[in-house]
């Protein structure tokens, strides 16, 4: 619990309370907006009872968007085609629908891949669509569909065709699946759906869920070829400005075998493989929890949880790691790792950390962006005094213990739970009890405890931040540094405040693990420091 | 490595079904670019939240500014059983928090394909005592599923005449033209109010972006930036003596309904990019001043001939691909055929009946060298397998930042023109219209060639004074 000397405060000169800055942020909305925002704007209390057990505040997460309030969420379609799907590079991904959506996710989210020659298939630098017309809305766009993946087919041949609906495909009733089944049995490539319309769920994370429904359901189990004895995967990794990039390459230097990456830097291949590794490491639970869970229930893979962002944390999820596989040999490569790997943090802190110390950083993005960072914060000795989801759900926020508790409402209900039972053949109980007996030694499975438990007693916690919202937390707290996306960019900025981008790195990067650590210490120091700041106000104006 | 490796250099048939690597997007953020363009306005996208997060994230991105639009948020509830609810929620609610002057709302595939219509709803709003007192809601409808961008552009600007034009005086006001500028940069519009200033004539410009999307940092962020043309101004449109509409296709439909509803008689014109075009221009606001044309303009045609004169030879013959938007394209054929250069391939995704006609006309005796495609499947990956295919590839490479890929994989020098560009700045502060613009345009492409040619000449013939 905090003490006198290290209470929280939102300024240093303590003039406001996360109280009052929650007061001020609800009292402005229309009863009805306010009643659902009360919810999502919280201060996170941390109350212990009489034993210690320390409870939070319920928070109202993964609920609609109040329409009008100029949110920072994407749609369905773009959590799955954009997100999940984008980072892979031998599948032609195919938007049906009109122009725009298969336009704007073209090349703009930064995931980085590499094919390791010319020969080797990458489709990410194009964008295919069926550029619907009226008539195709009028008279169905099945027909349209068809042709397009047999054009596609006949130019690239690719492995795999993929299928993404946008808003009209489901309206007008066009049964992609249906025309995906038939194109595989006629081109004997695998071909498979998602029927991902921006409309359903409330945000981008119904369409996590609907492409980890699909390749969990199509690609993954398709190649049972074995795998070495340290063999995971790494979940919930987009490989944004290169993170996958150096994890993989610590992965590779401690020995163990890296199956697939869920999906930065990916293959077909390597899903269709993926139920063949020995462990799922997951990074981003929000967005790719459920192929975890459905790889768990089928083949009896245990998962984990882990975090590459920040270098105690990665450290830490590398020693998560050989602990699960209790071997000798991978402990000695784990500590050889981290050890040539942080005389250049130590460095780096001993340099970055003075500039940066004591200064406050509010992290409004994501479904765990917003919680990994503020490892790196915390290893510049900053303060992260506000933060929330963009699309996450209360269990990102609480901890997993409350699943069993979540209200499963209209929007969620209407989401595909896939039903899994455990593969009669390929069920691994060799891994299952593995998993038990390392429970039994203390290894924790399947836990996340969420980003409210790490942070302080009475920050802001704040889910589906909207702009009316962080333009007052701004003008009333004025951070040191903003962490959103490129539509809340330039408006943090216009007031005078660095904002760092966590969806695209400001096209910087890479910042997972080690190095990446050390460059997100150098990007942090710039920016917080940076000369422009104290330029705004001009010299003919009273300060 | 080659970063677009599966482009094959032959056309085995043409696709009918498959568009990859587009030349154009969709309806609705041509309607919220247009809608930025009116003092104190927020745009509003009907349908799902994504479309919304989409145009305004590429908007950003180009311009490096904020661009705020609201959104209604579709559900799949919303999807069944119609958007009026949150069109009316979102009307209170943007009111409540945001306080513009005017929501311009426009449709996108998801609300056209349902059928709602937003006229009854913001009546329905107005009935409920949602728009307060001198607030307005307008709207214009953007089905994604027709035309292009520049046609949701077209659509929010008549909208800007078909709501808010009036012809209230007698006669019209002599001396003041209406100037409708088309799909271009803040800058560009900056430019165009300064020539008809400097021609002595007053003018209503719109939409006019320029002090929107080109806001200085003071420290605080004006969720209205003071640029826009305000309600007043586009109502007085009405009374005005004439319309200039610079491209048909962004700036026409406005012009004629301005004319149609007001009896503002109108011209449109190319976009003013080139020399051709800006005499064009210049030629036709001299009706509205007695026929005075002033020193300065005189001297900025000169010195762009001059400029033309000094380097002639580094364009000459040499030949150019381009994509984009057809207002734009045949403006910049224009120019580059000022300079003899050649534009050789030109495509666009964008409908319009008369573009091939335009290009014709521009290209004049060289039309068979050139050649282009307009329409469905009329897109850069097509254009990149004619370049490819062609032993003489294009000493040139105009259009938005997506000509990067094929730039790097065929080593050809890439001007970047059109929208979007992500990738660089400058195209947001300096103009590519009038004789000015002509200077900055030709100024890019001499800069590609040249430093092309320093970074490929052998020692021996590697020149100091170029």
């Amino acid at each position: 619990m905090s003490t006198e000397t290290d209470a929280f405060s939102l300024t240093p000169d303590q003039a406001v309370t996360s109280e009052s800055v929650r007061d001020d942020l609800l009292k402005v909305y229309p009863k009805k907006a306010r009643r659902k925002r009360e919810k999502q704007v919280l201060v996170n209390r941390k109350e212990a009872d009489g034993d210690g057990v320390v409870s939070l505040p319920q928070v109202g997460a993964n609920v609609r968007t109040i329409p009008g309030i100029i949110s920072q969420r994407g749609c369905t379609y773009a959590g799955c085609k954009g997100v999940i799907l984008g980072p892979t590079r031998d599948i032609v991904n195919i938007t049906h629908g009109p122009i725009g959506c298969g336009f704007y996710s073209w090349l703009t989210r930064r995931n980085q891949t590499q094919a390791p020659t010319d020969e080797h298939d990458n489709f990410m630098t194009y964008a295919f669509s069926t550029d619907m017309q009226d008539e195709n809305i009028i008279f169905g766009g099945e027909k349209k569909l068809r042709a397009a993946i047999q054009e596609a087919y006949d130019l690239f041949k690719p492995k795999a065709i993929a299928v993404f609906s946008t808003c009209p495909v489901g309206l007008i009733g066009d049964d992609v699946h249906q025309v995906a089944a038939e194109m595989k049995e006629k081109l004997g490539v695998n071909i498979f759906a998602f029927s991902c319309e921006g409309y359903k769920g409330v945000s981008q994370s119904a369409g996590h869920h609907i492409a980890n429904n699909q390749i969990f359901k199509h690609v993954i189990g398709e190649d049972d070829t074995s795998r070495g004895k340290w063999s995971v995967n790494l979940m919930g990794e987009y490989n944004i400005g290169g993170d996958a990039f150096l994890i993989e390459d610590l992965l590779e230097r401690c020995g163990i075998d890296l199956v697939a990456t869920f999906s930065g830097n990916s293959t077909y291949d390597q899903f269709a493989n993926s139920h063949m590794a020995e462990l799922n490491c997951v990074m981003c639970h929000r967005s790719i929890n459920y192929v975890a869970d459905m790889i768990e229930t089928k083949y009896g893979t245990p998962w984990i949880k882990v975090n590459f962002i920040g270098a105690k944390a990665t450290a830490k999820s590398l020693r998560k790691i050989a602990e699960y596989f209790d071997d000798d040999e991978l402990t000695q490569n784990v500590e050889r790792v981290i050890s040539e790997e942080y005389p250049a943090v130590f460095e780096a802190q001993k340099k970055h950390k003075p500039r940066c110390e004591g200064k406050r950083a509010m992290l409004f993005v994501g479904g765990s962006r917003a919680h990994h960072y503020q490892e790196l914060f915390a290893e510049l000795g900053m303060k992260t005094i506000a933060a929330g989801y963009e699309f996450a759900h209360r269990d990102d926020y609480e901890g997993r213990n409350v699943i069993p508790d979540i209200k499963v409402d209209a929007d969620s209900r209407n989401i595909e739970e896939l039903h899994v039972d455990p593969d009669p053949e390929r069920y691994d109980h060799g891994r299952h009890n593995q998993a038990l007996a390392r429970a039994s030694d203390g290894v924790a499975f399947k836990e996340y405890d969420g980003l409210m438990a790490d942070m302080p007693d009475r920050a802001l916690v704040i889910d589906d931040i909207n702009h009316w919202e962080s333009d007052l937390l701004i003008k009333k707290i004025k951070p040191d540094i903003f962490c959103a996306g490129i539509k809340e960019k330039y408006v943090v900025q216009k007031m005078g405040v660095p904002c760092k981008q966590l969806h695209s790195y400001d096209y910087g990067g890479p910042y997972a693990g080690f190095r990446g650590a050390i460059n997100f210490y150098e990007e942090i120091d710039r920016m917080v420091n940076a000369k422009v700041w104290s330029m705004v106000t001009p010299p003919w104006e009273d300060a | 490595m080659t970063l677009l490796r599966h482009t094959p250099a032959e056309e085995t048939a043409r696709r009918e079904a498959l568009t990859v690597n587009p030349a154009k997007t969709c309806q609705p953020i041509g309607a919220m670019y247009a809608a930025l363009g009116i003092h104190r306005c927020l745009p509003h996208s009907h349908g799902s939240q994504g479309c919304c997060a989409y145009h305004r994230s590429t908007l950003s991105r180009h311009y490096k500014e904020p661009a705020m639009a609201g959104t209604s948020s579709f559900t799949e509830g919303s999807s069944v059983f119609g958007g009026q609810s949150n069109l009316l929620a979102a009307i209170e609610n943007i009111f409540t928090l945001y306080d513009p002057d005017v929501i311009a709302v426009h449709t996108t595939c998801l609300s056209e394909t349902i059928g709602d219509d937003i006229p009854q709803i913001a009546e329905a709003a107005a009935d409920k005592g949602l728009i307060p007192e001198g607030k307005r809601v307008i709207h214009c409808n953007t089905p994604s599923y027709v035309g292009a961008h520049t046609t949701g552009f077209s659509n929010m600007t008549k909208a800007m005449v078909d709501y808010f034009a009036e012809a209230k005086a007698d006669e019209k006001a002599a001396g003041r033209v209406n100037l409708i500028p088309g799909w271009v940069e803040p800058a560009d519009i900056a430019e165009l109010k300064r020539l008809v200033a400097l021609m002595g004539l007053d003018c209503i410009t719109f939409p006019d972006t320029s002090g929107v999307l080109d806001a200085p940092l003071t420290g605080a962020h004006e969720m209205y930036p003071g640029g826009g043309t305000t309600v007043d101004e586009l109502t007085a449109a009405g009374d005005s003596a004439h319309t200039i509409a610079l491209g048909p296709i962004c700036s026409g439909a406005a012009a004629k309904a301005l004319q149609a509803k007001c009896n503002v008689p109108q011209t449109t014109l190319p976009l003013p990019i080139g020399l051709h075009a800006t005499d064009r221009f210049v030629m036709k606001l001299r009706e509205f001043n007695g026929g005075h044309v002033p020193a300065e303009i005189a001297a900025e045609r000169g010195r762009l001939l001059d400029l033309i004169t000094d380097m002639h030879q580094y364009f000459y013959g040499k030949t150019a691909a381009l994509w984009g938007d057809p207002d734009q394209l045949v403006s910049l054929s224009e120019l580059l055929m000022s300079v003899d250069m050649l534009p050789k391939y030109v495509v666009t995704g964008t409908p319009g009946k008369k573009f091939i006609k335009r290009m014709g006309e521009v290209l004049g005796d060289r039309a068979h060298d050139c050649r282009v495609e307009q329409g469905s499947c009329a897109d850069m990956f097509m254009m990149h397998q004619w370049i490819k295919a062609d032993p003489a590839k294009v000493d040139l490479l105009i259009g938005n930042t997506y000509g990067k890929y094929i730039a790097r994989d065929e080593d050809i020098p890439f001007v970047r023109h059109g929208f979007p560009i992500l990738d660089r700045i400058g195209h947001q502060h300096m103009p590519t219209v009038g004789y000015r613009g002509a200077i900055r345009l030709l100024e890019q492409i001499l800069n590609a060639f040249l430093d092309r040619q320093d970074r490929d000449a052998p020692e021996a013939s590697f020149e100091l004074t170029m």
